[in-house]
């Protein structure tokens, strides 16, 4: 199966082929398009490659003024393995939330099902995938998204206040571990992230001035906080690799000091400060955070706290309290 | 053989990607791979595909090479790029489109031989010398018929090949969303390539790519369940050492969402072991196996104990996975929060996975759980630090170390004063 996944036709060489031809098709491409199409769909040495193969006709697909030598735009049908994993996917609770119906994969195998994969770690109060109303929100501020719309939002907020917005959506994110969505807006003065299970109704609205501004400023580049910490590692009981793996989500820098010794920065989001602190906390004694103090501070004043309730000599049972 | 952006096997470049990616603090000379020169070539690939992550920075040891990404910022994992950079030859490019062409008529169906002739008559008129050998038409076709593209249909003695239906695409946010959340979500990217339409209205949190490189060996293991197959795995040695095979019967993929690791859960030996993805380097199907129910059925026993993927304690015993008489540690602790603190308490509940949490008053929550291995618990319940006011762990080695690594904490933080020397 591994073979059958690592294939040459669903690579970037003949992708970038495949929509030369289909441009070719219609009229002559030039060596200027043939250039931009293979710089988007391929990697940056591709040009090198795929140009010259198309030019000296190694390719044999081109007339010398640009148009195709195919009598029809190409296309591939989808492989069985794309229909498995399609298949798979359409048994996922969560596909609920798309609006499609694809016809065709009655015959055909799941690549995988619930019964195959276990997430043992993801946190037990995920979004509602199966509520009406969930659904019907989401759909909506998915359309706004890509029509650029603005939504006018009732959300009850964690101390169970309802409060309205409007607000320009800019992007919907998804946490794995979480099993949430959230959405990530312009032009609100409440916060600018939205729960999507705490929305209880949205709509759209007429944009506003200011807010074709914001999305003229902020679309393509999303405001983000970045902050970094700077951690100490020394590799006993395999903390290393595990410390490496759990915060690959992060950008981050590793560097030897010397034998067991590492330092690593991560940059993370500053909305994301106290998970990260307990995220350092879990490690216990292989990671020590050195940057910066406002941070480590944190660290010792989790410490200090359990140091107050329970002294040095370890945890006390419970009626010492 | 000269330098290429494409590669024959994906192997090879799954570890400097790793490396480059998860690690990025080796030197050119740490990689004990086959040659420098080989180094050179995967480093040059990779920074092709992914330059705009790469990065260098120079050591008394020499030049590190890096991959910095933050995956909450992209749209779609990067790391899928090497899936799309398997080599092949002119002759293939060339028979491929020409194939799909020739059968693109509405309802075509040629014999191999018409094929041929088809493919002469373009050739020629292209001006190309070169002809095809109707032994690899037809193994290009035969490959093509498995991968389901194309369809056969025997009349007579000859057999007549014709496209299969296109096959209907999901909308790009379907495929957006799952090519990063779901299984071997490689697949996905490979079906977004194929849409025309715009997508990008998704970002991921906790969101681990390097499953990207684990794919292949995923898919393989899934389609093994999907036929209850064994498998032999060819597994990484750790450190230098080489690698080892094992023969085992495949029955559940684990995934965490907070460290990305994905494990098999497999039969081997007559108990259930997990075996991390990232370490398998080839797996190969076997035959079908009689016992896949059976312990499929013990794994959804053990599953109710299970905290992450260790079945240590019941490794140890020498009796089968067909036993339910399994044995567990128990783990209990109690936290206490503020007023107001609330969300404390729900945070217990919605991180307790198998165990129980009971509300002991306003104040105190308390945790409970029996599992395989408590020493899986460790690392959650220090998130709690500042907060436990009891803990009681039945396995009491585990325990003393608990306490030991928090006393260790106080010295490194200098919460207390004792003059030792800390490890870090």
């Amino acid at each position: 199966m591994e073979k059958r996944m690592f294939c040459e036709w669903y690579g970037a060489y003949y992708n970038a082929v495949a929509k030369i031809l289909r441009e070719a098709a219609k009229s002559p491409v030039t060596r200027q398009r043939m250039q931009e199409i293979i710089r988007e769909q391929a990697f940056s040495e591709s040009i090198l490659a795929v140009e010259p193969a198309l030019l000296s006709g190694r390719y044999p697909f081109l007339f010398p003024d640009g148009t195709s030598r195919l009598k029809h735009a190409p296309t591939m049908p989808l492989t069985l393995l794309e229909k498995r994993w399609l298949k798979a996917v359409l048994l996922d609770p969560r596909v609920r939330l798309f609006e499609c119906g694809i016809e065709g994969l009655e015959e055909v195998e799941p690549l995988f099902t619930s019964e195959d994969v276990r997430v043992f770690d993801r946190y037990g109060d995920g979004d509602p995938y199966q509520d009406e109303t969930y659904i019907a929100n989401f759909r909506l501020i998915l359309s706004a998204l890509k029509e650029h719309r603005p939504l006018a939002v009732d959300v009850k907020n964690k101390r169970g206040v309802l409060t309205h917005m409007n607000v320009l959506p800019q992007y919907l994110e998804y946490s794995e571990k979480d099993d949430k969505f959230r959405l990530f807006t312009l032009g609100c003065r409440y916060g600018r992230i939205i729960n999507l299970a705490r929305i209880l109704s949205v709509k759209y609205i007429e944009m506003e001035e200011k807010m074709e501004e914001w999305a003229k400023k902020y679309m393509e580049k999303p405001v983000i906080n970045k902050e970094s910490i700077v951690f100490e590692l020394y590799d006993g009981r395999n903390t290393l690799e595990r410390a490496l793996l759990h915060f690959a989500d992060f950008e981050k820098r590793a560097e030897r000091l010397s034998g067991r010794h590492y330092r690593i920065k991560v940059v993370y989001n500053r909305e994301d400060k106290t998970e990260l602190v307990i995220r350092v906390l879990s490690f216990g004694p292989f990671l020590k955070v050195v940057e910066p103090e406002d941070f480590v501070e944190l660290i010792k004043e989790r410490l200090a706290n359990q140091y107050a309730l329970t002294g040095e000599e370890g945890i006390a049972e419970e009626n010492n309290l | 053989m000269s330098y290429s952006e494409l590669i024959k096997n994906f192997g090879r470049i799954r570890d400097y990607m790793r490396e480059f990616y998860v690690c990025g603090f080796k030197s050119r000379e740490e990689y004990d791979r086959k040659s420098a020169r080989s180094y050179d070539d995967e480093r040059r690939r990779i920074e092709s595909w992914l330059g705009d992550y790469m990065g260098f920075v120079k050591t008394a040891g020499g030049k590190n090479v890096f991959l910095a990404i933050d995956s909450r910022l992209v749209y779609h994992n990067p790391l899928y790029k090497a899936w799309k950079a398997k080599s092949f030859t002119d002759g293939d490019i060339t028979l491929h489109f020409l194939i799909f062409d020739i059968l693109d008529e509405a309802g075509a169906q040629y014999p191999l031989n018409e094929i041929m002739e088809k493919l002469d008559f373009y050739m020629t008129g292209a001006g190309v010398e070169k002809t095809f050998d109707i032994s690899t038409v037809r193994k290009k076709l035969k490959e093509y018929v498995q991968e389901g593209l194309i369809l056969t249909e025997k009349r007579g003695k000859n057999l007549f090949y014709g496209r299969a239906k296109m096959g209907e695409l999901p909308g790009s946010d379907l495929l957006d969303f799952f090519s990063e959340t779901a299984p071997c979500g490689v697949v996905g990217s490979y079906l977004l390539d194929k849409q025309m339409e715009m997508g990008g209205h998704f970002r991921f949190k906790h969101h681990y790519i390097t499953q990207a490189l684990d794919c292949g060996i995923l898919c393989t293991l899934l389609d093994a369940m999907q036929k209850k197959r064994e498998v032999t795995l060819e597994m990484a040695g750790r450190g230098n050492s080489g690698s080892t095979e094992k023969q085992v019967v495949p029955l559940r993929i684990f995934i965490s969402v907070q460290n990305g690791r994905q494990y098999l859960m497999a039969g081997f030996n007559g108990n259930i072991f997990g075996f991390r993805l990232d370490r398998i380097l080839v797996v190969k199907e076997g035959d079908i196996c009689g016992e896949f129910e059976r312990l499929r059925a013990a794994l959804d026993r053990m599953q109710q104990n299970m905290w992450g993927v260790s079945v240590a304690q019941y490794c140890e015993r020498e009796d089968t996975a067909v036993s339910s008489d399994l044995v567990f540690e128990s783990v209990e602790f109690t936290i206490w929060y503020g007023t107001g603190q609330e969300y404390i308490h729900n945070r217990l509940v919605r991180e307790k996975r198998c165990g129980r949490v009971v509300k002991i008053d306003k104040h105190r929550s308390k945790f409970t759980g029996e599992v395989l291995d408590s020493r899986e618990l460790l690392p959650w319940i220090r998130t709690f630090l500042g907060r436990i006011i009891s803990i009681h762990f039945s396995n009491k080695a585990l325990e003393k170390q608990f306490f030991s690594d928090i006393k260790t904490m106080y010295r490194m933080y200098g919460i207390v004063k004792d003059g030792k020397e800390d490890v870090l």
